[in-house]
């Protein structure tokens, strides 16, 4: 049994047929997807490339057109009373409701789910997310970055085993941030799946195993973070000169970026140490050097050009 | 607790939590109404014989503030969770479409009691009332608060913004309750209008409710029981089918 299972669907928005002049948008055409359990899984694509779609459809707010999803096993059409109970989505707006405090939130929350008493997660909660002192404020009288917080807290009062997350950095603060992933880690940690959507590129190289990318409503590329950063990125020695060009042996492979650094790739510690004795050697005056390691930011830029490549060529 | 009874408590507690707008204000815009209408009518109208005008007409608005209410209750709630967006906290959990309809349905029904409630504690000292047939009385203002209260479920599906649930309310509930002979009996009017009237589901719930307090009626309540139970039934099927579809809620 997989966390998620995500089988042809197809979702489209607005009325009449696909036709030109028509209100009509395919936010998704034909996905499929499988997360294992225990996964810590990003799926990354440019605004409007359906995965605020898909994540709708998995939690039920958005009825797929054709195909199938299931979380741990369960159909979200046949059996949504068991495939939402396994799931806790943290919607990508920051919506509240201004009745209520923070733990009047939490309790209702639980309550939705059937879960009467509740107190002692819903401490933890409070304590893990940082809001303790808030428990008794109002939803209104909390900044973003809180209301936020609060937001993963409702996705997590029935302990699912699935937590999706649609940018859930957006507007946060670094210390708030950190705060958050050490949390969700620490879930993960313990056997929960996550399913993590964002813009920051470099918090989904961290935390995430594997990486699915969307762009136009289908998945353009998809595996562990690992392979793809060595596939579309690599490990670059940068030197800038002050003196020189770059030595024959190495500007064979290197190339130079618009600020007027050279990329030497190098793929381990003795690539880097015949580079700098190749530079010493010729006699280079070395300005600055770094060794810069692969990118998830470049894959991304990579794959979705190379994507607009292959349909213009279609 | 069940899903069901924490929306229901929530409903509730969102009500109650600003009963001065919510139970206050219609209770007083009732006394207001039967303050000017008995003022300027009571000489000239004489609806049932031996009932006077202002208390015929304390039972019709009462009931009217009930419908109303009723309505406004669900539908106000569900606006207002669509459009600030946190209708996804209800939509998210696994509350099966009866449980989210019996909510909203029960809670709407509440404050309508407490309002009709509110209009006759208000009124008791003024225009003391006759309760011939009080099961008749309550039968009527539960099924008339349901319809009502079904109908503002259904609106609230189905409006996006707050300018077309109030085309619903000013163009739909309210003709409705006011054409629904709260303010004279229907005897009094020409045969057309009579026969536009009973088309009303409205009409037998305040026929009803009023027959409940002086036992006569236009319409016995054997017949317009049935009918409003009737009417109130139609509309929860379509409230159910309707959230069971997801429409406008589940995109």
């Amino acid at each position: 049994m997989r966390a998620i299972e995500v089988r042809g669907v197809e979702k489209r928005f607005g009325r009449g047929r696909e036709a030109p002049g028509n209100q009509y948008v395919r936010a998704l055409a034909g996905v499929s997807l499988e997360i294992e359990r225990g996964e810590f899984f990003a799926l990354l694509g440019p605004n409007g490339a359906g995965k605020t779609t898909l994540i709708s459809a998995l939690g039920g707010l958005a009825i797929a057109d054709a195909g199938t999803l299931s979380v741990m096993g369960h159909d979200v059409r046949r059996d949504y009373r068991e495939a939402r109970r396994a799931v806790g989505i943290v919607p990508q707006e920051i919506v509240f409701d201004p009745f209520f405090t923070v733990r009047e939130t939490l309790e209702l929350q639980s309550g939705y789910f059937g879960l009467r008493r509740n107190g002692a997660w819903i401490d933890e909660l409070l304590d893990k997310l940082a809001l303790t002192g808030k428990a008794g404020a109002n939803m209104r009288s909390l900044s973003g970055g809180m209301k936020r917080r609060v937001m993963v807290a409702q996705a997590l009062v029935h302990r699912p085993p699935v937590i999706v997350l649609d940018e859930p950095t957006a507007g946060v603060d670094v210390e708030l941030r950190q705060t958050l992933w050490t949390f969700i880690r620490s879930l993960n940690a313990a056997g929960h799946t996550i399913l993590l959507t964002t813009h920051y590129l470099e918090e989904a190289q961290q935390l995430c195993s594997r990486i699915a990318m969307m762009k136009d409503g289908r998945i353009v590329a998809l595996d562990s973070t690992a392979r793809l950063l060595t596939a579309f990125s690599e490990r670059v020695l940068r030197v800038k000169l002050a003196n020189c060009d770059l030595p024959a042996s190495l500007a064979a492979h290197a190339r130079r970026d618009e600020a007027g650094w050279w990329r030497v790739p190098v793929e381990d510690t003795a690539h880097i140490e015949n580079a700098l004795a190749a530079l010493r050697q010729a006699g280079a005056a070395v300005e600055s050097l770094e060794v810069a390691e692969p990118e998830l930011e470049e894959v991304f830029v990579k794959i979705m050009r190379q994507d607009a490549v292959a349909e213009s060529v279609a | 607790m069940s899903g069901f009874a924490t929306l229901l408590y929530k409903e509730v507690l969102r009500f109650w939590k600003v009963s001065f707008q919510t139970v206050g204000a219609p209770v007083l815009s009732t006394l207001l109404y039967l303050l000017v209408f008995a003022h300027a009518l009571s000489a000239h109208v004489q609806a049932f014989p031996g009932v006077s005008y202002v208390e015929f007409l304390v039972p019709g608005l009462a009931m009217m503030a009930m419908l109303q209410n009723a309505f406004a209750n669900s539908s106000s709630s569900l606006i207002q969770s669509k459009i600030t967006g946190n209708i996804v906290f209800i939509l998210l959990p696994p509350m099966a479409p009866a449980e989210i309809f019996l909510a909203y349905l029960i809670a709407a029904v509440l404050r309508a009691m407490v309002v009709g409630a509110g209009v006759f504690a208000a009124t008791i000292w003024i225009v003391p009332l006759p309760l011939a047939h009080p099961v008749w009385a309550l039968a009527f203002a539960l099924v008339g608060s349901g319809l009502l209260a079904t109908l503002g479920i259904i609106a609230g599906i189905w409006s996006e913004k707050f300018d077309q649930l109030a085309a619903f309310q000013n163009f739909i509930v309210m003709p409705l309750t006011f054409l629904a002979g709260v303010f004279y009996s229907v005897h009094s009017l020409p045969p057309f209008w009579q026969a536009v009237s009973r088309l009303n589901p409205f009409f037998y719930a305040v026929d009803g409710f009023r027959y409940g307090f002086f036992g006569q009626a236009d319409i016995s309540p054997a017949t317009s029981l049935p009918i409003a139970t009737a009417a109130f039934a139609a509309l929860s099927f379509l409230t159910l089918f309707l959230l069971h579809r997801g429409y406008k809620l589940r995109h």
